[in-house]
């Protein structure tokens, strides 16, 4: 240490230091996502619906109400179908840890099987939208990247930001990222719109077109950083901060250097 | 503290400091040194150029490299960059670092002089301007400088006008959109046209006005016409009659370009029933009409009155009832 | 004499006799060039011009200025078979099938937002250092000028790719010149041939930012630049260096190898910049369509500011006989922005108007040595710095987890409040700093090192500073407020006397220090 601080006085030091500082930023722009794997359900349709309910009473009722008919803080349940369920409670958004502005993904406090008795449950009080099975969701197969561009660029870069990066909304709310969100699940938030999201009906957004979209956004997703780093991928804020801080920087760091005398 | 007199003793100037010789101009070694440091940074440069060469002619486009911090990076492009950055940067610090150790570094004082000219000078220069000005006799051919007055008057406007043909005249463009009484609402895109039916509550559809098979619509169409249809359960409005028969089993159309700044608002928060415009924030109440409840809007989105066709499509069954986007001085907003 | 000598002296002698040059350039030669970091910023707004001419005109070689509609056939999977406008299919290609072209695209932006920084940073060096009084008060002016041309080009600049981004940012700037009262419908449509989008604006602003504006540019850098080497540089305070001299080294060859040197290591960074970062990733914004947005629609950081104040600004409208009057963009977008450009280019005629100065400077001033001066700087700063975080209070909130409803308030009162907190803090800074420089010329530095004293006290051993220091530290005038009396010498009024009311209190507030060293104090101090 005693070598390191003769160095502290350093011509050099406050500018390493700044190197140092902004590789600390860069690193921290690494977002980690979460993947979540569910399990195909394989068990009884009316078993399924009375191990959901049980698990409602214990877990959800409280502010859903004993019959799912809503409270207070709650909306009622009745009606808004399994892929409601499923998308809540698969993505973790329920049950909500706190009474925030909104509930945020996190990690999912049921396992497969409940979120699939829970549905099974709220499906049964009255008809909704079913969960999407897996010959729906071939987007691969059905949709058209640049046609889903097209409809995204309509109906959802407003909120989720023009590469599926999150934007914010009043009041502290916000569009999420749809990065790393699972097709099943963006599907399921465009046919029942949860929270601030509304709902895109078949009518007016096609399943085919849906599949678009989600194709878009996996090619979103998956696409490489073709000209360097992207820093979020969410616009000129910042590339100007980069501007100021490691251009200007770098350039008055270089001229300090050159305007001071040889030893 | 207060206002202090420059009539003082000040301290006096010891003149510039001694002149330290660098370690390069004592030491041979040093010198060596640095001449091979400078070297070394030539040749960083070339290996850059090298660099640069090689990407463009080896590197394929679509091989890509993980690069810890910045992910998966297009290799053709991180090498053309890195080699050019490469190839200037170290010739700019060869250069430098050549001047800062090996060049003759002794520093050299100029003099200034005042810049405003000797009086003679001045007194010259006054006379030739005088005599000049005099020699144009503007002050006596009163005919020649009121007609010259007239002619560099007349001579102004022909550069203003040539510039008319740069477009149309505004006439009544910004008022108009291209909705008519029965154009349906149609998706956008997709140009599908849309049952009420189509909507569930909470819904929301981004609808331009049909057009005729074949046609093509024109940007500035799309700058205007856009259509926000909206879908609530009709207890939920806060309307005024009028605006409330506008709507139609909870469907209300609104115009989705802001009366701002003429961004599209179209971020609908299904809860609070809040449209925000992400240019500048300006927050309008569905439930009210579109009244701005936050932001730099001053006036609500137009609202387009709606209603169904024979076959049960939602059509217009008014044009807007006032300008739609952003405010002009024309704009009769009474 | 070696051949090449020879050779040389040929050419020399060949242009010598044509234009009798060697007399000028023995002169030009051996000017001297003081050094400073701070004084190389210029250089880099400078550089960043001439690599922005080198690459942009790499750009246009592929780049079709023009609004027609074409199908996009290039090999970016996610906009195939789209319709989109010449000039953004023209950047794709530029992007994605000439080889270099989305490097030096990148290069393009990031010289364009380092310009216009190091610009930014010159013109607060030049403010906070006085190097704007007299004689070169033409030369500030000049660099007013150019900062708002580079604003213009850089929105210009921002527009030509037509992707969702720039073509939000012409709906506003078309909302902003429809705003105007009178005249603005009209400058609207002929700008844009037409209703926004129009069907000319794209080829239109092309011929301005490449040809009418950079021709402006450099014009304006010319006479700039040739101001400076006129005038000669400033220099900073320091033993050996008076308002009479200029100390530093001779062009030939060190300031030139150095200078030379410096505008390869500027495009080296730029380069590095655009190797490395993303900028404007045009592909994945898509072409522009006017029913369309993405949340987070900002404008570059030079205009983000004056998108703050926009989004700031209070819903204001006048509506009367027929006719509507937007505050709610003439105020933050016209007015404001105009009102501080023009006090901007008056401050030198503002301040030497205060001060009753008119003599030449060519010695810098500490910026705590006028207290006042850099107070107001620093109060400007605050005031854009607010505006810019306003400008980006959608991205602040979702990465701060804060409500942009939230920013905005803040803003809206910060706006009012910390400018003049900032100024009066400032103030206080400027004058304890002053202090302290008092404190270190008469008691010398603090060496940390504890004596103890004969009698069992103990104290710290002061070092005393050099002459050298000492100089650079009192050398600085501190000129006395002016004294205007209300009559003249025959004790008649004088004309005028609220305008020199406020005269004097604006020099009294301008004046405030604390009295430097003299000699006979320091005399007295040596004696103890």
């Amino acid at each position: 240490m005693k070598h390191l601080s003769r160095y502290r006085r350093h011509r050099a030091a406050a500018p390493l230091l700044l190197i140092i500082a902004l590789l600390g930023i860069g690193t921290t722009f690494n977002v980690a996502s979460a993947t979540i794997k569910s399990t195909p359900n394989t068990f009884s349709r009316s078993a399924a619906i009375d191990e959901g309910k049980q698990i409602f009473l214990k877990g959800c009722s409280s502010c859903h109400g004993l019959n799912a008919e809503g409270g207070a803080i709650a909306p009622s349940l009745i009606g808004v179908g399994a892929a409601s369920v499923d998308f809540q409670v698969g993505t973790g958004r329920m049950p909500m840890a706190d009474m925030s502005t909104q509930a945020a993904r996190k990690a999912p406090v049921y396992d497969a099987r409940e979120t699939a008795a829970l549905a099974a449950y709220v499906a049964s009080l009255a008809p909704g939208p079913a969960i999407p099975g897996d010959e729906v969701l071939n987007y691969e197969r059905d949709g058209n990247t640049a046609e889903g561009g097209e409809l995204f660029r309509n109906n959802c870069a407003m909120c989720h930001n023009f590469a599926g990066q999150g934007g914010a909304l009043t009041q502290g709310k916000y569009a999420p990222t749809l990065m790393g969100v699972e097709p099943k699940y963006i599907y399921e938030a465009l046919i029942t719109g949860p929270q601030s999201m509304p709902v895109f009906s078949d009518k007016t957004l096609t399943p085919e077109e849906k599949l678009s979209v989600i194709k878009w956004i996996k090619a979103a997703e998956a696409e490489p950083n073709l000209g360097g780093a992207t820093m979020g991928r969410i616009g000129p804020v910042t590339e100007g901060l980069l501007t100021w801080v490691l251009g200007l920087g770098l350039l008055i760091a270089v001229a300090v250097w050159l305007t001071t005398k040889a030893r | 503290m207060s206002a202090v007199s420059n009539e003082i003793e000040i301290i006096d100037d010891p003149g510039a400091p001694a002149h330290v010789p660098r370690a390069a101009d004592l030491n041979p070694r040093s010198e060596k040194r640095a001449e091979q440091q400078v070297a070394i940074l030539f040749g960083l440069s070339g290996v850059g150029s090298l660099l640069l060469i090689y990407s463009y002619v080896f590197v394929a486009d679509d091989i890509f490299i993980f690069i810890p911090i910045m992910g998966n990076q297009n290799a053709h492009q991180l090498g053309l960059g890195i080699g050019m950055a490469m190839s200037l940067f170290f010739l700019g610090m060869a250069a430098v670092h050549w001047a800062k150790t090996l060049m003759p570094e002794t520093e050299i004082v100029n003099h200034r002089h005042e810049f405003r000219s000797s009086d003679e000078d001045r007194a010259d220069f006054v006379k030739t301007v005088k005599d000049g000005v005099a020699g144009v006799q503007l002050g006596r051919r009163k005919l020649i400088k009121r007609s010259l007055a007239a002619s560099l008057g007349l001579f102004a406007l022909p550069p203003v006008l040539l510039l008319r043909d740069l477009g149309p005249l505004p006439k009544k463009q910004l008022e108009m959109t291209s909705w008519k009484a029965g154009t349906r609402l149609v998706t956008d895109p997709g140009n599908r046209p849309i049952l009420a039916s189509d909507l569930e509550v909470g819904s929301v559809v981004q609808t331009l006005p049909a057009i005729a098979e074949g046609t093509e619509r024109l940007l500035s169409d799309i700058a205007k016409d856009p259509v926000l249809l909206i879908r609530l359960r009709p207890e939920d409005f806060q309307l005024t009659p009028e605006k409330f028969a506008m709507t139609h089993e909870g469907i209300i159309a609104f115009s989705k370009i802001c009366s701002h700044m003429g961004c599209a608002v179209a971020l609908y928060e299904q809860q609070t029933k809040h449209l925000l415009c992400p240019c500048h924030q300006s927050t309008f109440d569905v439930t009210r009409g579109a009244k701005v409840i936050f932001g730099p809007a001053a006036r609500p989105l137009p609202q387009l009155d709606i209603t169904v066709d024979a076959e049960g499509y939602l059509v217009a069954r008014a044009p807007f009832n006032e300008p739609v986007g952003p405010s002009f001085w024309e704009r009769n907003s009474q | 004499m070696t051949t090449a000598e020879k050779r040389l002296g040929t050419v020399a002698n060949y242009v010598d006799e044509r234009t009798g040059a060697a007399g000028w350039m023995k002169k030009s030669l051996t000017k001297v060039f003081p050094d400073h970091w701070s004084f190389m910023l210029g250089e880099v707004c400078m550089y960043s011009f001439v690599i922005l001419l080198l690459s942009g005109t790499f750009l246009t070689l592929w780049f079709d200025p023009s609004q027609r509609e074409v199908v996009y056939e290039g090999v970016y999977e996610p906009l195939k078979g789209l319709k989109m406008s010449a000039a953004y299919a023209s950047t794709l290609d530029i992007s994605f099938e000439v080889r270099g072209g989305l490097l030096m695209r990148q290069i393009h932006h990031w010289a364009a937002n380092i310009f216009m920084a190091a610009i930014v940073a010159h013109l607060l060096r030049v403010f906070f250092t006085g190097a704007f009084r007299k004689p070169r008060e033409f030369n500030w002016i000049l660099g007013i000028l150019l900062v708002t041309l580079g604003l213009v080009e850089g929105l210009f600049g921002y527009s030509l790719p037509d992707d969702l981004l720039s073509g939000t940012g012409l709906r506003i700037t078309s909302a902003i010149i429809q705003a105007i009262p009178l005249v603005g419908t009209y400058i609207s449509f002929f700008l844009f041939g037409g209703a926004f989008p129009g069907v000319g604006f794209i080829p239109r602003i092309f011929t301005l930012h490449v040809l009418l504006i950079p021709g402006a540019f450099l014009a304006v850098i010319t006479i700039h630049v040739m101001l400076v080497w006129y005038q000669k540089h400033t220099q900073f305070p320091g033993p050996g260096k008076t308002e009479k001299n200029v100390v530093g080294q001779p062009i030939l060859p060190v300031y030139m190898a150095k200078a030379g040197g410096f505008f390869f290591i500027v495009f080296g960074i730029t380069a590095f910049l655009g190797a490395v970062a993303s900028i404007n990733p045009i592909w994945l914004y898509g072409p522009y369509n006017p029913g369309q947005i993405s949340a987070g629609s900002q404008p570059d950081w030079y205009m983000g500011w004056l998108d703050g104040l926009v989004r700031m600004a209070p819903p204001l409208e006048t509506h009367a006989f027929g006719h509507t009057i937007s505050w709610n963009i003439l105020i933050p977008a016209l007015i404001v922005p105009g009102i501080l450009f023009t006090g901007m280019a008056l401050y030198p005629f503002i301040e030497s108007w205060i001060t009753g100065d008119k003599r030449e400077h060519h010695l810098l001033d500490r910026p705590r040595n006028v207290p006042n001066r850099t107070a107001l700087g620093v109060m400007s700063i605050t005031f854009v710095l607010i505006s810019l975080i306003n400008g980006g209070n959608d991205i602040f909130a979702t990465v701060f987890d804060l409500s942009i409803n939230q920013i905005m308030w803040f803003s809206r009162i910060a706006i009012f409040i910390l400018p003049p907190l900032a100024f009066v803090i400032t103030k206080r800074l400027c004058l304890s700093l002053q202090r302290a420089d008092r404190d270190l010329v008469l008691h010398g530095r603090e060496t940390g090192r504890l004596v103890r004293m004969p009698s069992g006290e103990f104290v710290e051993v002061h070092e005393e500073i050099t002459p050298q220091e000492r100089w650079t530290l009192t050398s600085h005038e501190q000129q006395p407020a002016l004294e205007l009396s209300e009559t003249d010498s025959r004790g008649v009024r004088r004309p005028g006397g609220f305008k020199n009311k406020i005269r004097v209190r604006l020099s009294k507030a301008h004046a405030v220090s604390v009295p430097k060293v003299t000699a006979q104090e320091l005399k007295e101090i040596e004696h103890h």
